[in-house]
């Protein structure tokens, strides 16, 4: 049998393909075994799911025809794709948020290009997303006024990211150059933050906001739901940039600041000018993925009943006429959430590469499966 | 300006101080609103309620809880469907994850691929988004509790959760095999130390062993079978449950891997020549030269994955599994005592973490590079 295969590898002829094959796919009898009862998995998958999703699916007609053809209903998708995606903002004044959209498409786009890496993007990005809010609000540019409480769905989740981001980020630094101090008072009371907050879940702090905040207030007077929810977003991931932030603080070499300190440079112009530059740079790919991590949290806010994209898809579901369809809706706003995890995954690797590492330690190495 | 400014220890103190009044000021504030609010609301505070019955149903629960218990009990059988869920989601997910990190790491292509593709779609999706999606699939695409056709004899997976044989006894035999089990890894511990077989500690298996013959019952196995509208016999995982742990175990385990991704990639290609010119097979260089140093890199943020499953287990709110937060939030309603019942769950999950760092440290320590401090 040995001797058969043997044979039957030398009679194979030397393609490019058929070496790559031989090197990667059939390069010991447990990796051929894999190799085939794997591929046959996968391709089992994926004929039942390309079936589902395109041969069998309906994409025009109605509840009945869908229910009929056994596929997936894309035909509900379309009915819907305008609510989850803006949720109750106003149909005629729809190209606001969705002008908002395209804009952040445009800048995620360049921020790709090594080219426009700099300050103009970093403000491009902060005046588009203040404009963006004076846009969706239209008070201000003499637009016909919107409520907060029409804000939902997708622009909304981008929306409490983005600002999340910009306010967590500095407050991380406050948090972790507060705990990497002598400072007795500022490090006890930002290491009690940091764990506080890293120890519990964040659906506890946000019911916190929504429920037991208004306890603490003076009588009569309130805050935004939103508002008060977009504040424990930026409590909650600043305590996790602080972490992260202070991981870069602690890779710094003594020798730098010693070095910083002796050409006559002060405490805050030595934490300023050569600490924190080196050391946020170092903690940029786990910095993204904090970031990531917080765009994905904000699906919890469909729990205290704000309208993100998780909210308007949920309650999509809720139409009489189109009961059953939950797992089309789902796919829908996972893929939405998945390009936008994913690119932002992507960017930061791009930053990643584009920095001096240590060499690719141990990769490609092969330990025999 | 009076000279004491330009003191730099002045300055220092007049910045903590000012810190610390701010804080205090603040904590000061919104304490005294919360007194004055909750009396004028006529809202108890304390914990007394504890003590109160509880008036509400909770769906499952492993001791005996009815709406007569009181609060302090519907808090017990939270906090154990909690400690259920991630104990049964921590194993899984840890043997996942190291299994797709190791098919990450391997030469064959297919493996990779598949392996990646797993990694990047269920850790790109929000973990809330999966779960509904998993319970939604479970709770409505699965055949009803009539029409569920049994896998492998007597295994059922339908609308209402999964149901399969179980021994009605489990408590006792798994007491006994637990016992055995220490018993053995200390022979083997002390057998691998002295390198001679030692017949000592061999008494207290054959002890054990004896006692489990003359006391120890067999495990008695019941089936589930359809009686009426439900199944009857054996045990049962239900929608909610069995969502809550598929949707964590898929999300974590997707992290874990990366985990184990890295630190196998981060042992030094030296070290596994070095291995191989010992005359060492790769597998086995796997095992002895790279796996025990890719732990010293792994276990840390491994732990951390762990207390995050712990903590989104929480997330069985959305879905409606009685875990420790849907237990208090229910409480909260009954109540209205919210600082409570929030102080309550936020302790324990800290505790949690608190513990476990604790462990981690103790760990790092054991397993620190000889002469670098950290």
């Amino acid at each position: 049998m040995s001797e058969l295969i043997l044979r039957l590898h030398e009679k194979l002829p030397q393609w490019k393909s058929v070496t790559w094959a031989k090197k990667n796919l059939f390069n010991s009898i447990f990796n051929t075994i894999l190799t085939i009862s794997i591929g046959l998995l996968v391709l089992n998958i994926l004929s039942s799911v390309v079936s589902w999703f395109f041969l069998d699916a309906t994409f025009q007609g109605d509840a009945k025809l869908c229910r009929e053809s056994g596929g997936a209903c894309w035909a509900f998708i379309f009915e819907k794709s305008r609510y989850i995606i803006f949720g109750h903002y106003p149909t005629a004044l729809v190209w606001r948020p969705a002008l908002f959209i395209f804009g952040v498409i445009s800048l995620f786009g360049a921020s790709f290009k090594r080219e426009f890496w700099g300050k103009r993007l970093f403000w491009s990005w902060i005046l588009w997303l203040t404009f963006s809010i004076l846009l969706l609000d239209g008070r201000l540019l003499g637009l016909t006024h919107v409520e907060t409480t029409k804000w939902g769905g997708l622009p909304l989740t981008l929306l409490i990211s983005f600002i999340g981001i910009g306010c967590s980020y500095p407050f991380g630094i406050i948090l972790a150059v507060a705990r990497q101090s002598n400072l007795i008072v500022l490090k006890t009371l930002s290491v009690l933050f940091i764990e506080l907050i890293r120890g519990v879940p964040l659906i506890s702090i946000l019911f916190m906001a929504s429920v037991l905040f208004p306890i603490f207030l003076p009588d009569g007077f309130t805050i935004d739901k939103l508002f008060r929810a977009q504040v424990a977003i930026i409590l909650f991931s600043g305590a996790y940039m602080a972490e992260v932030i202070r991981g870069g603080l602690q890779a710094i070499p003594r020798g730098q600041v010693e070095a910083a300190k002796s050409i006559g440079l002060t405490n805050s112009q030595t934490l300023r000018l050569v600490v924190l530059p080196q050391a946020l740079r170092i903690v940029i790919p786990p910095t993204v993925s904090t970031f990531i991590g917080m765009f994905k949290d904000t699906s919890l806010l469909v729990i205290i009943a704000l309208f993100d994209l998780m909210f308007t898809t949920k309650s999509s579901l809720s139409d009489s006429e189109w009961l059953g369809f939950a797992r089309e809706a789902y796919i829908f706003t996972a893929m939405i959430y998945f390009v936008c995890c994913f690119s932002m995954s992507r960017l930061s690797k791009k930053i990643e590469e584009s920095m001096p590492s240590d060499g690719k330690k141990g990769k490609g190495v092969s330990y025999g499966f | 300006m009076p000279q004491i400014f330009y003191s730099l220890a002045f300055r220092r103190h007049l910045l903590q101080f000012s810190v610390l009044g701010i804080v205090a000021a603040l904590f000061w504030f919104l304490i005294s609103n919360a007194i004055t609010n909750l009396s004028e609301q006529r809202i108890a505070s304390g914990f007394d309620f504890l003590f109160t019955e509880a008036a509400f149903d909770i769906g499952e629960s492993f001791i005996e809880y009815s709406s007569t218990s009181s609060f302090l009990k519907a808090f017990q059988v939270g906090l154990l469907n909690t400690l259920l869920v991630a104990l049964i989601g921590n194993i899984f997910a840890v043997f996942l994850g190291t299994f797709i990190g190791m098919a990450r790491v391997s030469s064959n292509w297919l493996i990779k691929k598949v392996s990646d593709v797993y990694i990047e779609t269920f850790r790109n999706i929000p973990l809330l988004l999966q779960l509904f999606f998993w319970y939604v699939l479970i709770s409505e695409f699965l055949p009803s509790v009539r029409e569920a056709e049994p896998y492998l004899g007597s295994v059922f997976l339908t609308q209402r959760g999964l149901y399969f044989p179980f021994p009605q006894n489990i408590l006792e035999p798994t007491a006994i095999a637990l016992f055995a089990l220490i018993s053995l890894v200390m022979i083997y511990r002390k057998w691998r130390k002295s390198n001679r077989f030692d017949f000592k500690p061999l008494l207290l298996p054959v002890v054990l062993g004896a006692f489990v013959l003359i006391f120890g019952r067999p495990l008695e196995f019941t089936s589930p079978m359809l009686a009426g509208f439900n199944f009857e016999g054996g045990a049962s995982i239900t929608p909610e449950l069995g969502a809550l742990l598929l949707g964590l175990v898929l999300y974590t385990a997707a992290f874990i891997a990366e985990i184990v991704r890295s630190g196998i990639e981060s042992i030094d290609r030296g070290q596994v020549e070095a291995g191989m010119s010992l005359g060492l097979k790769p597998p086995l260089v796997f095992q002895f030269i790279v796996l025990p140093q890719a732990m010293r890199v792994v276990v840390p943020p491994l732990t951390s994955q762990l207390l995050n499953l712990t903590k989104n287990s929480s997330l069985a709110v959305a879905i409606g599994y009685p875990d420790l937060l849907n237990v208090s939030n229910t409480a909260l309603n009954q109540t209205g005592q919210a600082v409570e019942c929030i102080l309550i769950v936020m302790l324990i999950y800290l505790s949690f973490s608190l513990l476990t760092s604790l462990v981690m440290n103790i760990y790092n320590k054991k397993t620190a590079i000889p002469g670098e401090a950290r």
